[in-house]
């Protein structure tokens, strides 16, 4: 078994105008941009994209959005992205917003033959209502709206709660970066780059991942792999440019204590307060 | 006389014991863990993938595969773990995280909070917004008592778009701390339930007085 294909072109060729993918990343940290790049390159247009957020304007599924090649995008936060904004409220572009928790669970949903779950996340809120604004038309007036969905009470130990129907969400295409992976596919992300990636991997059809890091088969340990190979059906290995080729959004530090008593502030007690700069915890 | 903005984080952070997992949110949130005691270690979870954050790095030492819910480089505590993005909201809906401190726009009789969109502004997203106050033990709304325009934030009824309803257990102002309760058993309301909600006024900043407080707050105050 050899899951490995010779190029990032050579594994997205397949991928067809109108098809749905589910991309992995939060923000620019794990991000499957050598892939996304590719279907640039091929020129795969009417895509609807599942991600938490849209990359930047320059950088991520933002180039695929810049180019116009993305109909609908599914995801929680999209605020970092000017062209988004602009596609969105001109009416070129549908979403549907979905709380963050509620996204991931309706790939893993996906993934695992769930067709729909209850969640309290949402109820009483236009999520469960409906007429959250889905598409503009080019005079800025709402077309789209979300659809009201199904609502029930559950006894639970505090009490009767509302929890509002969710349906799971299958792609045509998963996409995935991982930092290591074998040629079964079998696949190790690393640190907080894990985020959706290995939802992405069980909810698509048909899962590409690239890998920075490719090992043969026996060489991962088994007990340290995230997204078992049954879920990957294409690995594609990044060259080291590639794979070192990672963006940060806000780059955030901190000064480095300069004598032996400022070592305190070294055991990361807090964070510091310029955090209150940052944007909306999506 | 009222709490200041530092004054209502350290407020905020006197609710917290040690062994807490907690998740903040963005702006005033952020400053609570500076104000806990020595003897208080706080796991924060950040809602992309990571329990146990630390400080922002030292510079030349940020990784792009590092980095909290608000896209900000950050470094791990000694006892940090990962996991994905179900998993994380998985630990916040089952109840296992022992606060959210978020900030709101506006906060109901109820407890209902609205804190994720404005009507006719670009609609950025709820991001782990509504997840979060339906899911953490305890919801702890940290915002002024009212309006920089000096209308009132703690309402009837929110009439911004709700991030969740009957979700909040208790609000710290400037001026106040309110618990939102049952009536019925003078407890503090658990999040989501159905049935009946009060507002209860719990302590005042120093020199404010109650007067003040129920002129600023829309409904009663028991």
């Amino acid at each position: 078994m050899d899951k490995v294909v010779s190029s990032a072109a050579e594994a997205v060729a397949d991928i067809p105008d109108g098809a749905t993918l589910a991309v992995g990343g939060f923000g620019l940290s794990g991000i499957p941009s050598v892939l996304i790049d590719a279907i640039l390159e091929a020129g795969t247009a009417d895509l609807e994209a599942v991600s938490n957020n849209c990359g930047v304007d320059e950088w991520g599924l933002g180039r695929l959005l810049f180019a116009k090649r993305i109909r609908r995008m599914i995801s929680s936060y999209v605020g970092e992205n000017k062209e988004f904004a602009r596609q969105y409220l001109s009416g070129e572009l549908e979403v549907e917003l979905t709380p963050q928790g509620t996204l991931a669970e309706r790939m893993r949903a996906g993934g695992s033959g769930i067709p729909a779950f209850f969640t309290a996340t949402g109820v009483g809120t236009q999520v469960a209502e409906g007429g959250l604004p889905w598409k503009y038309d080019d005079a800025g007036n709402v077309i789209v709206s979300s659809p009201p969905k199904e609502t029930k009470v559950f006894a639970t130990a505090e009490g009767d709660k509302e929890y509002v129907l969710e349906e799971a969400i299958v792609a045509d295409f998963g996409l995935v970066r991982a930092w290591k992976g074998d040629r079964h596919g079998n696949l190790i992300y690393r640190q907080s780059a894990r985020n959706f990636n290995p939802l992405a991997a069980m909810c698509g059809r048909v899962t590409i991942a690239e890998v920075e890091e490719l090992v043969e088969p026996g060489e991962l340990d088994p007990n340290d792999i995230h997204t078992p190979g049954v879920y990957v059906q294409r690995v594609v290995q990044l060259t080291p440019e590639q794979a070192a080729d990672k963006k940060i959004e806000r780059v955030t530090t901190r000064p480095r204590p300069d004598g032996p008593d400022a070592s305190a502030d070294a055991t990361g007690d807090a964070l510091v307060d310029d955090a209150a700069t940052h944007g909306l915890g999506g | 006389m009222s709490w200041t903005r530092e004054e209502m984080a350290a407020r905020a952070a006197s609710e917290l014991q040690d062994g807490s997992y907690v998740n903040l949110g963005i702006g005033l949130p952020t400053l609570v863990p500076n104000y806990v005691g020595d003897d208080v270690e706080l796991v924060l979870q950040s809602e992309n993938g990571i329990l146990g954050v630390g400080a922002y790095p030292f510079e030349g030492e940020e990784d792009p595969d590092l980095i909290n819910a608000g896209k900000e480089t950050v470094t791990l505590r000694k006892g940090a773990s990962f996991f994905d993005s179900a998993q994380s909201f998985g630990m916040i809906r089952g109840g296992k995280i022992d606060a959210a401190i978020l900030g709101a726009m506006q906060v109901s009789a109820v407890g209902d909070i609205a804190n994720w969109m404005i009507p006719g502004k670009m609609v950025k997203g709820m991001g782990g917004a509504m997840d979060l106050v339906h899911g953490a033990k305890r919801v702890i709304v940290l915002m002024e008592h009212t309006a920089k325009d000096g209308s009132l934030k703690i309402l009837d009824e929110c009439d911004l778009p709700y991030t969740g309803k009957r979700v909040v257990q208790r609000i710290i102002t400037d001026l106040a701390v309110i618990d939102v309760i049952d009536p019925t058993t003078g407890e503090v309301a658990p999040s989501g339930t159905l049935g009946d909600r009060a507002l209860r006024l719990v302590e005042l900043a120093p020199g404010v007085t109650e007067d003040e407080v129920r002129e600023k707050t829309q409904p009663p105050l028991v």
